[in-house]
C-alpha cells in the first residue's frame, strides 16, 4: 500500500508541473492570436485613442512575461483574479458553470459505462455472433456521425415530437428532476459518442484474455461461458477499461463545447470558446487549469485503480 | 416503416456486397493468400469492398463526377432527378459531383493526416520508452500537459494562429492526434524493450532507429493498426467538429464534414440532404473497422 | 466581438455602421393567413432566441456591439431620442428639441420619469450618461460621435449641447443606441448598474446565457412594454434557434437561415418577418492597390458576376439587387433610373482589354464575419467571373480576427453596412476622401465637391441631382461593388403580434420588439 501512496505523491507533484506547462502554452497561444481584448471589446468602431485608453484601464501596456508572472503570483496565493472584460470574479464567473458541466459529465458517463460494460461483455461473450457484429456496426455508426449531428437528429426524433425540450435553461427554480429531463438530450448525444470507444475496449480486453490457459482451464471445470467471463475474464480485463473510461470521462468534461452549444446548455467549453474569441486571458487560463485538473485527476485515479485490481503493475519497469 | 424498410434495404446490400466480395477475392488472391481469404468473416469482406470502392471513387473522381467541382449548375436545392442525381447544394452545385469530389479529398486529407501523426508519434513515443531516462520523462511529462487541453480547443487556437489551410490543417489535427498515438506506442513499446531479444539485438550493436524499425515496430503493430483505424475517422470528425466551429477546409473544396455542416439545418425539417456525407463518413468508418478487427482477430490467434 | 468560431451572422461592428432607415416594412405571412392585427394586449412572457450575446457582455454603455446587448439595453433603457418605426425621430427622454443655428442645441428633459431604483431623472443624468462617451479618457465606441461636441450643459429644465459647425442631422446621432440614459452620481455613471427608466427591470442576468426582465410597473410609455416577463436567450447555433422556435421553447428569432425560410413557412408554426431597407453588402477593392488602382478592372469585376443569383441564393429572394449603390431604395435621393449593371462578360472583357489586360486574377479575402454567406456568396462570383476572363480566388479567413486583420488590411475583401437615413451620412461616413471608415481608400474629387455643396444646397430639385450624380460616380467610378441590399430575417411564432409598421433601423424592430410586440 505504501507503494500506491507514494506513486500517488509523485504524480501529483507532476500533475502541478503539468498544470505550469499548461498555463505557459496557453498563456503563449492566447498571446499569438490576432487583435487583443481592448480590441476585441470596443469591436469595429474602435479609434486609436479609445483603444489606448482602453487598453491603459486593463492593463494591457504591460509586457506579456510581467502579466504572466502578475497572473502566477495570483494564482500561487489562490486569487484566480477578475475577468478583464466584465470584471467580474473568475470564481463567480466559472463557479456555477463548472457545476452545470460536471452535472452533464456525470449524467452522461451514467448512462455511458454501464451501457457499454454491459454491451462489451456480451459481445465478447457471444463474439462473432449477429448481436456482437451489430451491436458494434451501430457503435461506428454513431461514433462516426459528426456530434452536432448525432444531437441535430436527436432533436428531430425526440424534441421535434415534444417529449423532451430542444434547449436546455437553468434557471435558481429548477429542481434536480427537471434538470434529469431538461439535460436529457445532451446527456443522450454525448452517451452514444462516448459509449462505442468503451465498449470496443471492453469487448477487446476481455477477448483478450479468453485465449489464456486459465481461461480454458475454467471453461474444461464445466463452467458457463457467462461465469467463465464475468468470474475470470472481466477482473483481469479491468485496468485497460479503467483507463478507457478515464479517459472518455475527461472527454466528458473537457471535450463537450458542441453539444453546449447545439442545446443551448451553460457549460464552461461555452464560456472557453467566448474568453479565446475576447482574449479575456484569465478566464482562459482558469478554465484551462480546471479541465487540465481534470484530466490529471481521472488519469491518476485510473492508474490507482488498475494498480489495485493488478499488483503487477506496480513493479513494471 | 421507412427505417425499418431501408434496414432491410441495408441488411441485404450487406449480404450482397459481403458475400460477393469474398468470392471475388477468393479466387484473385494469388496462391498462398487463399487461406487468408477463405476465412474471412463477411464483414471484413464487406469492408475491403467499401474501401476498395472509395479509393476507386477518391482516383477516378474527375472521371466519374459529371459536373465540375466547383461547377454551379442550376438553382439551389433542386429535387433528385436527372441530370442532378442526388439534386443540387444551396448554391445549385451538383450533389453527387461534390460528394465524389469529397471523397478525394476527405479521404486524401484524413490519410495524410493519420500517417503523419503516426510515423510522428509512433516514432518518438518508441524511441522514448528504449531511451528511457530524462528523455522519456521530459517527453512523456510534455505530452501529457498537451493531451490536457481539450483537442478541439487547441486546434481552435493553433488555427487561429497559423490560418486555415489545408496543410495547417493537416498539421494541426495530426500534431493533436501524435500526443494520442505517442501515448499508446509509448506504453505499448514499453513491454517489449524488456524483453529478451531487444537486449540481444543490443548486443549485437544494432543502432536505435534499426531497433525501432526491426525489431520494435514489427511487434507492436497489432495495437497501434487497431488505434489506425479510429483516429483515421475521427479526422473526418475533427475538420468537421471545426467546420461547425467556422474553421474547416476552404471554399470551394468538397469534402464531407464541411458538407454535412453546410446543410445540416435542414435535418430540423427531416430533409435528407446532410445525411449523404454523413453516411459517407459512417459507411467508410464502419468498413475500415470492420477489417481492423479482423486484422486483429488474426493477430491475436484466437481461433473461434 | 463576434466569436470567432460561432456563426453568429454579422452585427458587430458598432456605431459608425448602424442603420436608420426609413422605408417599408413587408411582413411574408404564410399563404392563407391574414396578419391578425389585433389593439395591442398586456400579458405574457415573451422569449427571444438571438444569435449573439457572449459570457463578456457588460452594462458598459460604451462596449455594446452585438444584438443581444442592443436588445437587452433597449429593454432596460431610454435615450434622449427614439427612432420611430417610421424612421423619423421621436421624443423619448427629450420631450422636445430645438436649435437655432444648427450649432447650440437644447433639448428639454421630460419630467416624471423614474428609474427602477425609484430615484427621479434629472438633466443632470442626461449630462452625466452622455459624457461618459465624451473625452480623452472615454473608452465608448460612441466616442466619435462627441469629437465635435464642445460642451453638454444644465439649463433648468434643459439640457444644452454645443458642437463646433452647424449639423442639422445632429439629432440623429442622440439616437444611437450606446446613449442610454442611466442614473448619475456625482456626474458620473455606474458602468456596472442594470439600472435604467426603460419598460423591463432586470430580475436574473447571467451573460451569454439568459436575462430575464419584469415590466417597469412606472414605465411613463403606457402605450408600450406590452409583456409582464420577457426572456432573452443566446443561441448561437442557427439550427438550435429554428428548433426551439419551432418546439416552442421561444416565440421569436433573429436571423433565420436562408435555406431554411421556406421549409419554416410550409411549416406553418410560424410567420417570416423580412424587413427591407438600406442595409448592404459590400466587396471593397484598395483603390491603392493596383490592379484595382485601374478602374477599368473595378468595372470588369462589376459585370462580371449575377448580381439577381447572389440574391437567390444568398439571401434566398430575402433582399434585392444593388447596382453598386449605397443609397437604397429605401432613401429620399436614391436613383432608380441609374443605368443597371447585369452579369455581361463581355462588357467585362471589353473593360479588361481597356485595362491592357487579357486575364485578370485576384483574390477575395472573405469570413461569414462580414456577413453570413459572404463566403458563399464570393465562390458564387468566382464562378461566374470565370466565363469573362478572370480568375477570382476565394480566400476563406478566420471569422476571429477578420476585422482586425483583414478587413481594410487585404486588398479586396467583404464587408457590411447598415445603410443610412441620410445620405450624407453614408457617403461622409465611407466614401470621403480620408475618411475612417473609407473601406477602400478611394478618392474623387468631383464627389467631395458635390458631397460639401449638396448639404447646404437649398433648392430640393437641385439637390436631387446632386446625390443621383454621386451616386452614379461611387457606382460606375468608385472602388466598393455592392451586388444586394439585405432583408433582415426574423420568424415570430403565430401567437405574437407586430404593429403594421416595423422599423428597419436595426434588427428585432430596431431592437425595441421587446416594448412594441405583443401576444395578440
Amino acid at each position: 500500500m505504501a507503494d500506491i501512496w507514494r506513486m500517488i505523491g509523485r504524480r501529483l507533484l507532476l500533475g502541478i508541473l503539468t498544470l505550469f506547462v499548461i498555463s505557459l502554452v496557453i498563456f503563449g497561444a492566447t498571446e499569438l492570436l490576432p487583435g487583443d481584448l481592448a480590441r476585441e471589446l470596443l469591436g469595429q468602431s474602435a479609434t486609436e485613442e479609445t483603444l489606448a485608453a482602453l487598453r491603459e484601464q486593463l492593463g494591457l501596456n504591460d509586457p506579456a512575461p510581467l502579466r504572466y508572472l502578475k497572473w502566477l503570483m495570483g494564482v500561487l496565493q489562490g486569487d484566480f483574479g477578475v475577468s478583464m472584460a466584465t470584471q467580474k470574479p473568475i470564481a463567480e464567473l466559472v463557479g456555477a458553470r463548472l457545476g452545470n458541466t460536471m452535472f452533464l459529465a456525470l449524467y452522461a458517463a451514467a448512462l455511458a459505462i454501464p451501457l457499454s460494460l454491459v454491451l462489451g461483455i456480451l459481445a465478447a461473450l457471444w463474439r462473432n455472433s449477429i448481436f456482437d457484429r451489430a451491436s458494434n456496426a451501430l457503435a461506428l455508426t454513431s461514433i462516426s456521425f459528426p456530434e452536432f449531428f448525432v444531437a441535430y437528429i436527436l432533436v428531430l426524433w425526440l424534441a421535434q415530437t415534444g417529449i423532451f425540450p430542444s434547449m436546455v435553461r437553468i434557471t435558481g427554480s429548477t429542481t434536480f428532476g427537471d434538470r434529469l429531463y431538461m439535460s436529457f438530450l445532451p446527456a443522450l448525444t454525448l452517451t452514444l459518442v462516448v459509449t462505442a470507444h468503451m465498449m470496443r475496449m471492453t469487448r477487446a480486453a476481455i477477448i483478450n484474455l479468453l485465449a489464456s490457459p486459465y481461461i480454458e482451464m475454467a471453461r474444461l471445470k464445466g463452467m458457463s461461458p457467462l461465469r467463465v467471463v464475468l468470474r475470470h475474464a472481466v477482473p483481469n480485463a479491468l485496468a485497460p477499461i479503467i483507463n478507457v473510461v478515464a479517459l472518455n470521462l475527461a472527454y466528458l468534461i473537457t471535450g463537450v463545447v458542441i453539444v453546449e452549444v447545439v442545446f443551448v446548455y451553460p457549460g464552461l467549453g461555452q464560456l472557453m470558446v467566448d474568453a479565446v474569441t475576447n482574449r479575456d486571458i484569465a478566464v482562459v487560463q482558469a478554465i484551462a487549469l480546471i479541465f487540465a485538473t481534470a484530466y490529471v485527476l481521472l488519469n491518476l485515479i485510473a492508474d490507482v485503480m488498475s494498480t489495485i485490481t493488478n499488483p503487477r503493475l506496480m513493479h513494471r519497469r | 416503416m421507412t427505417i425499418f424498410l431501408s434496414l432491410i434495404v441495408g441488411l441485404a446490400l450487406f449480404f450482397a456486397i459481403g458475400i460477393s466480395a469474398r468470392a471475388a477475392f477468393r479466387t484473385l488472391a494469388p496462391d498462398h493468400q487463399k487461406p487468408t481469404f477463405r476465412d474471412m468473416p463477411l464483414t471484413a469482406s464487406f469492408g475491403i469492398a467499401i474501401i476498395l470502392v472509395y479509393v476507386l471513387v477518391s482516383l477516378l473522381g474527375p472521371v466519374i463526377a459529371p459536373f465540375g467541382e466547383g461547377e454551379v449548375v442550376g438553382a439551389q436545392y433542386l429535387p433528385w432527378a436527372a441530370p442532378h442525381y442526388l439534386g443540387t447544394d444551396k448554391l445549385g452545385r451538383d450533389m453527387l459531383t461534390r460528394l465524389v469530389y469529397g471523397a478525394r479529398n476527405t479521404v486524401g486529407i484524413a490519410f495524410a493526416t493519420t500517417i503523419l501523426a503516426f510515423v510522428v508519434g509512433s516514432v518518438l513515443g518508441i524511441w522514448a520508452a528504449l531511451v528511457g531516462g530524462w528523455v522519456d520523462n521530459w517527453m512523456s511529462r510534455f505530452v501529457d500537459a498537451l493531451m490536457a487541453i481539450p483537442a478541439l480547443i487547441f486546434s481552435l487556437l493553433l488555427l487561429t494562429i497559423f490560418g486555415t489551410s489545408v496543410l495547417t490543417l493537416i498539421l494541426v489535427i495530426a500534431a493533436v492526434d501524435a500526443t494520442r498515438v505517442y501515448r499508446l506506442a509509448r506504453s505499448v513499446a514499453q513491454d517489449i524493450v524488456v524483453m529478451d531479444y531487444i537486449e540481444a539485438a543490443r548486443l549485437r550493436g544494432e543502432n536505435n532507429w534499426r531497433l525501432i524499425r526491426r525489431e520494435i515496430l514489427p511487434n507492436a503493430m497489432a495495437p497501434l493498426v487497431a488505434e489506425f483505424g479510429l483516429r483515421f475517422c475521427f479526422v473526418f470528425l475533427a475538420i468537421s467538429a471545426l467546420s461547425f466551429l467556422g474553421l474547416g477546409i476552404k471554399p470551394p473544396t468538397a469534402d464531407w464534414g464541411s458538407m454535412v455542416r453546410e446543410n445540416a439545418t435542414l435535418i430540423a425539417f427531416g430533409d435528407v440532404t446532410p445525411l449523404l456525407p454523413a453516411g459517407a463518413i459512417a459507411l467508410l468508418t464502419v468498413a475500415v473497422n470492420f477489417v481492423v478487427d479482423w486484422q486483429l482477430h488474426r493477430a491475436s490467434g484466437l481461433k473461434e | 466581438m463576434n466569436s470567432p468560431m460561432l456563426p453568429r451572422g454579422m452585427s458587430r461592428r458598432g456605431l459608425l455602421k448602424s442603420g436608420i432607415a426609413m422605408t417599408t416594412a413587408s411582413l411574408i405571412l404564410p399563404a392563407g393567413m391574414a396578419m391578425a392585427q389585433s389593439e395591442p394586449k398586456k400579458g405574457g412572457v415573451f422569449r427571444v432566441g438571438i444569435g449573439h450575446g457572449s459570457s463578456t457582455d457588460s452594462y458598459d454603455p460604451g462596449l455594446w456591439d452585438n444584438l443581444y446587448a442592443q436588445t437587452y439595453a433597449a429593454a432596460r433603457h431610454n435615450q434622449l431620442i427614439e427612432i420611430g418605426a417610421d424612421g423619423n425621430l421621436a421624443p423619448e427622454i427629450a420631450e422636445s428639441w430645438t436649435s437655432a443655428d444648427g450649432m447650440t442645441w437644447v433639448f428639454k428633459i421630460r419630467e416624471g420619469v423614474t428609474f427602477h431604483s425609484g430615484k427621479t431623472l434629472t438633466p443632470d443624468d442626461v449630462v452625466a450618461s452622455l459624457n461618459h462617451h465624451r473625452g480623452d479618457a472615454s473608452t465608448s465606441a460612441a466616442k466619435p460621435y462627441f469629437d465635435a461636441v464642445t460642451d453638454i450643459k444644465v439649463d433648468g429644465p434643459n439640457v444644452v449641447i454645443t458642437i463646433n459647425a452647424p449639423n442639422a442631422d445632429f439629432p440623429y446621432l442622440m439616437s444611437d443606441y450606446h446613449l442610454a440614459i442611466m442614473p448619475g452620481t456625482d456626474g458620473k455613471i455606474d458602468v456596472t448598474s442594470a439600472d435604467g427608466c426603460g419598460g423591463y427591470m432586470v430580475d436574473s442576468y447571467e451573460a451569454g446565457i439568459q436575462a430575464t426582465l419584469n415590466r417597469n410597473p412606472n414605465y411613463w410609455k403606457s402605450d408600450r412594454a406590452h409583456f409582464d416577463q420577457i426572456v432573452l436567450l443566446t443561441i448561437l447555433d442557427p439550427a438550435a434557434r429554428l428548433n426551439a422556435l419551432m418546439t416552442g421553447e421561444v416565440d421569436t428569432i433573429d436571423q433565420v437561415d436562408p435555406a431554411t425560410i421556406g421549409l419554416l413557412e410550409s411549416r406553418g408554426v410560424a410567420k417570416i418577418l423580412s424587413i427591407s431597407g438600406n442595409a448592404h453588402y459590400v466587396f471593397p477593392m484598395d483603390s491603392r492597390a493596383a490592379p484595382f488602382n485601374d478602374n477599368n478592372v473595378r468595372l470588369a469585376l462589376k459585370y462580371s458576376f449575377d448580381r439577381q443569383e447572389l440574391v437567390d441564393k444568398i439571401l434566398a429572394g430575402h433582399g434585392s439587387v444593388s447596382n453598386d449603390n449605397p443609397i437604397g431604395p429605401a432613401s429620399r435621393y436614391y436613383y432608380a433610373e441609374m443605368e443597371a449593371k447585369t452579369y455581361d462578360p463581355d462588357k467585362a472583357k471589353f473593360h479588361l482589354k481597356e485595362a491592357g489586360m487579357d486575364t485578370l486574377e485576384v483574390t477575395i479575402s472573405a469570413a461569414n464575419a462580414a456577413f453570413s454567406g459572404a463566403v458563399d456568396a464570393a465562390v458564387l462570383m468566382s464562378e461566374k467571373a470565370a466565363a469573362a476572363g478572370i480568375k477570382i480566388t476565394v480566400d476563406r479567413e478566420p471569422d476571429d480576427g477578420y476585422w482586425d486583420n483583414v478587413w481594410m488590411k487585404k486588398p479586396f475583401v467583404a464587408s457590411y453596412w447598415g445603410g443610412r437615413p441620410v445620405e450624407d451620412q453614408m457617403f461622409t461616413t465611407a466614401y470621403q476622401t480620408g475618411a475612417s471608415w473609407n473601406e477602400t481608400f478611394w478618392s474623387n474629387e468631383k464627389f467631395d465637391g458635390l458631397l460639401v455643396a449638396a448639404r447646404s444646397e437649398l433648392d430640393e430639385a437641385k439637390r436631387r441631382e446632386m446625390y443621383q450624380e454621386m451616386q452614379r460616380i461611387v457606382s460606375f467610378e468608385g472602388s466598393t461593388i455592392i451586388p444586394m441590399y439585405n432583408n433582415y430575417v426574423m420568424a415570430l411564432s403565430n401567437a405574437i403580434a407586430t404593429p403594421e409598421k416595423v422599423s428597419n433601423n436595426w434588427n428585432l424592430d430596431g431592437f425595441r420588439c421587446v416594448e412594441r410586440w405583443w401576444f395578440a
